[in-house]
Formats: C-alpha cells, sequence, structure tokens
C-alpha cells in the first residue's frame, strides 16, 4: 500500500517551500510538520475552531479543512510571518499582548491571522463589525473580551502609524 | 529606578513567543518521531473477543500493534486511583489497554505505532475487533436502578456513599431543624454533563536515551512531577532515570491533571521497547469519547427556614455520576457537598452523596470542580425561599451571611483536602454591596417595568460562591542569582496560560529588589525542580507564590550577609533596589547583586567582569577556616516550600440581567457583573483576565454545553459543529470590581482565582431566567428548546 506522492511547491511568508505530500495530507499537517512552521495550530480538525487559520493568497482560509496539494502555488502566510520585516511585532500581534488577549495562547495564532486580514479590509470596524469578524474562532481561555479589545487597539496602531 | 511590581498590571512575558508562533505546545515538539494511534472502543459496554491484526500487517510504515497482553509487568495492571477515600468502597480503574471488557465508548484498545499517523490511522482501521454487547448502563436514573450493573462486582453500581452531618443548636439534626422550621421547601435539581475542552487537546511524546538508560517525556499535563512518579512506577525505571516535561499546554481546565493517562506510560514504554521516539497529539474525536467529562449530577434538597429567610436546616442528597472510572476518586462530589454551603451559615446541614457508575467517560474534576453543582444548589435554595416569602434575593442571603467579624469560621465539615473547613477571611456584606450597586440592584424593578411596557423580557439574577483555594500539601520554589545578576526562578507546578511566569516573576523581582527583566521563571519541569503537587483547584499562585517568596528571602537574607561583609556594615541596615545593594540612605555604598553572586562562590576563575570586578571585595583570607564555612554552600542560591495548614477561601458574587425572546424563547445576557474577592492581588490584569474566561466558561455550562448519550452509550454531540461553546458572540462583557480580604494564611495574603469565574454562573442565569419568566428554572443547561418547553408546562 504505497500511496502516490505530489510535489507542491508553496510560498510560505514570502519564502518559496516545497514538499512532497500525499493527496490526502492537509495543509495544516503540511506547514506544521513537513515544513516545520509549527506557529498554526490544530484544534479540531473539522473547521469549527480556527486555530489553523492561515492565508491563502491573503484570505483566512482553515488549513485543516485545505488539502496541501490544493495550495500548490499558492501563497500562504502564517503566524510566523505576521511579523514585520525588521521582527517587531505587527500592529495586530502588539495589540495582543497589550490587551492581555491571550491566555494559553493556543488558538491565538487563528485570531491574529483572522484580525489581519480583517483589519486590511476594514482598518476602522465598529463594535459589531469587530465581534462578527472574530466569531468563527473558539477560544476557551479570555472569554473574547480582551481579544475584542485588541481587535480595536490594534486598528487604532494601525492609523497612528499611518495605515501600515 | 526601583518598581514595586507585586500588585502592579504588568504584561505577560509569555507573550512574545506565543504571539509569534514561536510557543512550543507537545505537538510542536518530535519533528519526525513515529506516531501513535488508538483503537478505541465502539461501544459503551462490550466484551472483547478477539482482535484480529493481520489485515493491517501490511500497512506502509506500521511498526508495532500491542493489546493489552502485551503489556509487562505494572503496566498490565489497573491505573492508579489517585486519591482513596474509605467512603469509597468500590473505587475502580481502567487498564491502560482494555482487558476483557470495555466500559465506554472511546476506551483505549489496541495502541499501534507507525511512521505518521496518517499510517497509523490507517492500520487502526483495518483492525478488527470482535464484540459481544453487554447491555449498557445510561443515565443516573438507569444505574440506581441496579438492574445492569458496570462492574460485575459493584452492587448497584455504587462506588461510594458518604454522609457529612453539622448539627445545628442544641445538638438538633438536620432533619429535626427541617421538620420543627416555620416553613419548609423540597425540590430536586439537575445539572448536565460537560467538559474542560482544552482548544488543544491531551498529548505526550518520549525520548529513549539507551546509552544511558534513562527517558525524557513531554506531557501536555498539569503536573509533570507526578507523571514523573507514575512512569518510574509503571516502566520499573529509576526515578532520577526519568524526567518530564510540560511544555507550552493549550489549556487544561482540570483534564490534564489526571495522571497517569493510559497514554502518558503506553507511550513512554514503546519509546523505550522500539528505541525510538514516539509521539501521541489527541484528536478532538479522542478527546471527546476518552478524556474525562464532569458535572453531572442530581440533587434533592429539604430546606426549613424562619420567616426572616435564615435557613434553619438543609438537607442534600447528591446522586454523582461517575462514569465507567474513578481514578480521581470523590473529589468532585466532597467538594459539592462541602462548598455548597457557600457564604452562608445553615442552621444544621445533612448532606448524602452515592457516586455512581455509568457506562460513559470517567468524570474527574473541571473548573470549579463540583462547586458550580453546589452553588448552583444553594443558590437556587435562596431563590425559591425569596420567592416563598416574597421577599428580596439579595435580603434573604444577607441575613443568612457569616459576618465579617465571625472569621476564621469553622464550616464543621471536612474539606476535600481531608482538613476542617475554616473559612479564613472575607467580607460577605460588602461585596454584596457592591455588586448591587455594580449592576443595579436596586433600580433594575423600574428598569423592568419600561422593558415590560415595550413587550420585552428582562430579569435579573444573583449569585454568591466561597471557593476554597491554594490546597496544599505543598509547592516549592528554587531562585538562583548568578553572576550576571540574573535571578532564575524554578517551581515544580506547571502552567496552562495562567500566567505564572509573569506572576511568578512579580513576586521574585519584588522580594529581591531587582528589575523584572533580569528574572527568569521555569515551570513544569522536573530537570529544574522535582517536587510538586499540579496546577489545579485555584492554587498555584497561592501555593508556588508563597513558596517562591519564601525562597527568595532566603536569598536575600544571605546577600545581605555577604554584602554586609563586603561593606562593611550592619546587614540590617542594607536594602537591595533596582539589583543592587546598597546601605540604607547612603547611595554611594553599595555593591550590586551580581556581584554578591560572584562573591558568594570561593572559585573566582574570572569567567565574566563581574568576577574580575569582584575580587576588590574578597575579604583576607583566613588560615584557620574553610573557604566554605560549615553549613554554608557556595552561590546565591536558596530554595523554601510553602506548606498551608489548610485552604484559604477566596470569594465572590455574580449578577446578570438577561432577556427571553418571547417567540423563539432565545436567552440573552445583557450585563454580567463580578465582585471578586481573592486576597491580595499579584496582578489585577491577569485575574480579570482569568474571570473573564472563568465566566465564559460558565456560560456555555448555562446555556449551551451539554453531552448527549444516547440509551447505547453513544455520545452523540462528539465534535465542536454539535457540543456548543460559545463563541465571542455568545460572552457578555463583563464588568468586574474587585475586593481585597488578604488572607492571614499565607506570607503574601493571596487566595487563589482560576476558578472563580465559572462558578456561580449556572446559579447566576437560572435566576434571571427565572425572574424573567416566571417559571421556575431547575436544571441546568437551558436551550431556547427547553425554555419553550417549560412555557408549554407553566
Amino acid at each position: 500500500m504505497n500511496e502516490t506522492r505530489h510535489r507542491v511547491t508553496l510560498t510560505v511568508n514570502g519564502v518559496v517551500r516545497e514538499a512532497e505530500v500525499p493527496g490526502r495530507r492537509l495543509l495544516s499537517d503540511c506547514l506544521r510538520h513537513d515544513l516545520g512552521l509549527t506557529g498554526t495550530h490544530v484544534g479540531c480538525e473539522h473547521g469549527v475552531c480556527g486555530a489553523c487559520t492561515v492565508l491563502l493568497d491573503g484570505e483566512p482560509v482553515r488549513s485543516c479543512l485545505t488539502l496541501a496539494v490544493t495550495a500548490d502555488g499558492h501563497e500562504i502566510t502564517t503566524v510566523e510571518g505576521l511579523a514585520r520585516g525588521d521582527g517587531e511585532p505587527s500592529p495586530v500581534q502588539r495589540a495582543f499582548t497589550e490587551c492581555h488577549a491571550l491566555q494559553c495562547g493556543f488558538c491565538t495564532p487563528g485570531f491574529l491571522c483572522t484580525v489581519t486580514a480583517f483589519l486590511r479590509d476594514n482598518p476602522a470596524p465598529s463594535e459589531e463589525e469587530a465581534l462578527e469578524a472574530v466569531a468563527g474562532n473558539l477560544c476557551r481561555c479570555t472569554g473574547y473580551q480582551n481579544i475584542l479589545k485588541a481587535v480595536h487597539r490594534a486598528a487604532e496602531i494601525q492609523s497612528e502609524e499611518g495605515g501600515a | 529606578m526601583t518598581t514595586k511590581l507585586f500588585g502592579e498590571p504588568v504584561r505577560r512575558r509569555e507573550d512574545a513567543r506565543l504571539i509569534t508562533g514561536r510557543g512550543r505546545y507537545l505537538d510542536d515538539l518530535g519533528r519526525g518521531a513515529l506516531a501513535a494511534a488508538f483503537v478505541r472502543s465502539p461501544h459503551a459496554h462490550a466484551r472483547i473477543l478477539d482482535v484480529d491484526v493481520s489485515a493491517a500487517l501490511d500497512v506502509e510504515g506500521l511498526v508495532a500493534i500491542y493489546t493489552w497482553e502485551d503489556l509487562p509487568g505494572a503496566l498490565a495492571e489497573p491505573l492508579p486511583l489517585l486519591i482513596p477515600h474509605p467512603a469509597l468502597t468500590h473505587g475502580r480503574t481502567a487498564h491502560p489497554l482494555a482487558r476483557e471488557i470495555v466500559r465506554h465508548v472511546g476506551e483505549p484498545v489496541v495502541m499501534v505505532v507507525a511512521r505518521d499517523r496518517y499510517l497509523a490511522e490507517d492500520a487502526c482501521a483495518l483492525i478488527r475487533v470482535d464484540y459481544e454487547i453487554l447491555k449498557p448502563v445510561v443515565g443516573i436514573e438507569e444505574a440506581v436502578r441496579g438492574v445492569h450493573l458496570v462492574h460485575e462486582d459493584v452492587p448497584g453500581n455504587v462506588g461510594a456513599h458518604l454522609v457529612q452531618e453539622v448539627p445545628g443548636h442544641g445538638g438538633v439534626t438536620a432533619r429535626e431543624a427541617v421538620e420543627a422550621a416555620p416553613h419548609r421547601l423540597e425540590f430536586r435539581l439537575d445539572v448536565e454533563r460537560s467538559a474542560c475542552t482544552p482548544l488543544e487537546g491531551k498529548g505526550v511524546y518520549a525520548r529513549w536515551d539507551a546509552d544511558d538508560g534513562s527517558l525524557r517525556v513531554y506531557s501536555s499535563t498539569q503536573t509533570s512531577t507526578s507523571v514523573r512518579m507514575a512512569i518510574a512506577a509503571k516502566l520499573g525505571l529509576p526515578l532520577p532515570k526519568v524526567e518530564v516535561i510540560a511544555p507550552d499546554v493549550g489549556g487544561g481546565f482540570g483534564v490534564k491533571i489526571v495522571h497517569p493517562w493510559p497514554e502518558e506510560i503506553l507511550v513512554p514504554w514503546a519509546a523505550r521497547l522500539l528505541n525510538r521516539e514516539v509521539k501521541w497529539a489527541e484528536d478532538r474525536r479522542e478527546h471527546f469519547v476518552s478524556s474525562s467529562h464532569e458535572r453531572g449530577q442530581v440533587q434533592h434538597v429539604r430546606v426549613g427556614f424562619d420567616d426572616d429567610g435564615r435557613v434553619l436546616g438543609l438537607e442534600v442528597e447528591i446522586l454523582h455520576d461517575h462514569g465507567a472510572y474513578t481514578p480521581y476518586g470523590i473529589i468532585v462530589p466532597i467538594i459539592t457537598s462541602t462548598q455548597l454551603l457557600g457564604p452562608y451559615k445553615v442552621g444544621a446541614y445533612r448532606v448524602e452523596f452515592s457516586s455512581i457508575y455509568t457506562n460513559t467517560v470517567q468524570v474527574t474534576p473541571y473548573r470549579g470542580a463540583g462547586r458550580p453543582q453546589g452553588v448552583f444548589c444553594m443558590e437556587r435554595t435562596m431563590d425559591k425561599i425569596a420567592a416563598y416569602l416574597g421577599r428580596d434575593r439579595t435580603e434573604v442571603r444577607a441575613a443568612n451571611f457569616i459576618q465579617p467579624d465571625e472569621f476564621p469560621y469553622d464550616q464543621g465539615l471536612t474539606f476535600q483536602d481531608g482538613r476542617p473547613l475554616i473559612y479564613d477571611s472575607g467580607d460577605y456584606p460588602e461585596a454584596l454591596r457592591m455588586l448591587k450597586e455594580l449592576i443595579g440592584w436596586d433600580s433594575f424593578a423600574q428598569e423592568k417595568a419600561r422593558a415590560a411596557a415595550e413587550g420585552r423580557r428582562i430579569g435579573i439574577g444573583v449569585g454568591c460562591y466561597v471557593e476554597g483555594t491554594g490546597v496544599g500539601p505543598y509547592e516549592g520554589g528554587h531562585v538562583h542569582v548568578t553572576s550576571d545578576g540574573r535571578v532564575h526562578v524554578s517551581t515544580g507546578l506547571t502552567s496552562q496560560g495562567q500566567g505564572h511566569e509573569t506572576v511568578f516573576a512579580q513576586i521574585a523581582a519584588t522580594e529581591l529588589g531587582v528589575p523584572i527583566e533580569k528574572v527568569s521563571v521555569v515551570t513544569g519541569d522536573t530537570r529544574r525542580f522535582g517536587y510538586a503537587v499540579g496546577t489545579f483547584a485555584s492554587r498555584a499562585a497561592v501555593m508556588s507564590g508563597n513558596a517562591i517568596a519564601l525562597a527568595c528571602r532566603k536569598v536575600r537574607e544571605k546577600a545581605l550577609r555577604i554584602a554586609a561583609e563586603a561593606l562593611e556594615a550592619d546587614p540590617r541596615d542594607l536594602e537591595i533596589t533596582d539589583g543592587t545593594v546598597h546601605v540604607a540612605g547612603v547611595p554611594s555604598a553599595s555593591i550590586p547583586l551580581a556581584t554578591v553572586a560572584v562573591l558568594s562562590n570561593p572559585l573566582r576563575y574570572a569567567f565574566d567582569e563581574e568576577a574580575k570586578r569582584a575580587t576588590q571585595f574578597a575579604g583576607p583570607a583566613s588560615d584557620d577556616r574553610p573557604p566554605v564555612a560549615e553549613g554554608e554552600e557556595p552561590g546565591l542560591e536558596g530554595r523554601d516550600y510553602y506548606s498551608p495548614v489548610r485552604s484559604t477561601f477566596a470569594a465572590g458574587m455574580h449578577a446578570a440581567i438577561v432577556e427571553t425572546d418571547p417567540d423563539t424563547a432565545e436567552i440573552r445576557i445583557l450585563r454580567y457583573a463580578v465582585v471578586h474577592d481573592c486576597g491580595k492581588l499579584i496582578n489585577p490584569m491577569i485575574v480579570e483576565g482569568q474571570i473573564h474566561g472563568g465566566v465564559a466558561q460558565g456560560v456555555g455550562g448555562a446555556l449551551y454545553e451539554k453531552m448527549v448519550y444516547d440509551e447505547h452509550g453513544q455520545l452523540l454531540n462528539a465534535s465542536f459543529m454539535d457540543f456548543l461553546m460559545p463563541y465571542a458572540t455568545e460572552v457578555p462583557r463583563i464588568e468586574t470590581a474587585h475586593l481585597e480580604t488578604p488572607s492571614p494564611l499565607n506570607p503574601l495574603g493571596i487566595k487563589g482565582a482560576g476558578e472563580a469565574g465559572v462558578i456561580p454562573v449556572s446559579a447566576v442565569i437560572a435566576s434571571a431566567v427565572e425572574d424573567a419568566e416566571g417559571i421556575a428554572i431547575d436544571r441546568m443547561p437551558i436551550s431556547p428548546s427547553d425554555l419553550h418547553h417549560l412555557r408549554l408546562e407553566r
């Protein structure tokens, strides 16, 4: 029982990476175990918790519901790629720390990716819009209040820094 | 610059790695390790007739398949019963892999090891297990009938039975007090099953070093020291040859305190046998069907009271659903039965519980650990008394409060730690006053009337609790100041996101007078600290916090002694600020703590600048004494333990305003207020975070979360699609206020805060829904459909 393996080329956090994977390999497992980018976490493997969220061509996707082969040739941003080039945390990452928006931190990469994409498209969200934006990710620790605070704080930091 | 860091909202030092993907959770480790997977029982109760692995043998990358028959020595025996109790007359635990009989869906039967998880699961799918299906026992009612048995040798399915009774004035029994009271009520309350459900499941990764016969195990555990002891015992290894490390842990909430989980001994065993690294990371369905649940209880209450609502006698009978096994003893119903009394003086009290086996996943403590059930019981009782007498619900509570001048207050019961249930401090009337002000209790009637005029139904609810926190027996701390002036703190208990690295650093920095940036903290690594109990029962800050403070004080004393010699000063005149020891009021007469660390070690190789500088302080060599004096040790280190006489008692009160939809019966929480007293606050930001998270879990338990078993013992909602946990859209903004009644029991005056948020939420929401609807709410969680049916029955 030997599985056919497929060569995939992914641009992950700006770096071209290659892997050889069976057709059934999840993108989350490919990132974590084939490429060693373990920042993306797997909480449920059925697309409900959002911990595995990464950006595929800039859009948030559940990497546990995406097959690695379907991402061939695409661009992926994981939590490891959110910081700026100089290594400074992004406004969203800084806001999460400032607002105590994480506890165990397991769901945090998914939230950070989701919020990063959201604020790119909507840099000055209303309370309602911010709530809607994070309502697809589960967190068992924080009670979400500080996560919501962090969304607004991140928007503030971005605007202070000229929408960087 | 000196900063007093204790009590400040210091930002978390954990975050830097966690927000950049540099956290190291269990499954992030051991890239390339072999993967373990398990064949688990699809039946709730069955006899294993045959295991046929032949089809699985062809799977590419398969390494090994194990059943119970392959397990040697102690590994083949049942898992330990961690907390025996005389009342637990029929304690039963599972084997690491099922032997002959399976007693719940999800019980592990076969372990497979393969090159990766996909292949291991392929092999699992090809293994055929023949079962003879036995009659499953599901639900408390079915179990107490005792017609069918979970364990053949446990009559009536009763694992434990315990009665505690506190007589009233003049020695009257609770029954007599209830009978003699001016008013009496009798009712039944139900609380459903839920579970911790951390976003990271359990996981184990083991590395065997054949050259020196040692084992290193990483586990997503709440207690690395005890997992270490269990592995050494089960595998027959000398304790010093086993090290266990809890890496970053993605939430625990209780489920990761059970030890050893079968996988925690099977995976290391396989790693040694195969001489290969082996890892297992639980998937979500496995977590639902093989990790612990909690909360399922039925409670019958009889209460007698006077015209003011003062409770004169209380009788409670609890039926506790223990699931298939009792690895953690009967700690949950013991806590329910004792913490039920909350902030109240009850005239005479009798509590009786039976712990019942069912063919469902085992029950062990989940955040709050039996308290949500107990508080639901007591607070529903208070509301029922108020309703009966037509009095304000807060007045009835106030009439029963223990008063501030009555501490220490002995409830006359034996608590979970086997010690007397004596509350150390508190101010319940003040907490209630603060809560009423925060939520606007006294003006709510007008608000409700206004809403009613608009066709809206709103209600307000209240709930009070007392939580025994910081249970012993001990924790330790080790503090080491190195010659670069850095302070290395270690403690044995683990961390699952509570911010221990930050709060323990705050304590050490404050005690030693050093900048917090100089302090590093290691938790849960048996290589650094071998003796510990674990992180559960809101005990980490109280236990390790105080142990670290005591260890720091030892180090400080030694540092001052050495510095005094160097500065030719009296140690009593010295203080340490910003990492420098100086004579009080004479800043010029000073010596850096780093230099003191160098002086503490007579071996003076000048490895670094500090050591080179230090020689100027070296005193004249004395020919008549050894360089390390008797009773002394080289280095600037200290170790100490904190072991309390008994638990310290945090308390809190919550209130909520809810709105119920007249058509859809949906329940929306409009406001949620918390007054919380955990003694001295180390870091208010972190305490509030703990409260927020607790309340969110409480909201889950009150409105959404429920493990649904069918009559065959199949868990019908073993996924996040079907087991509903609150998202951001379901959790209200939480308004908090803090009250500080320091604990007289420990040097820092602190009480635990980890579980507080979750404890009264079901009681509060029930109270509020009842107020909105005018219908008695006696079981939780309450869904829109439940409320709809209650409306129909009205």
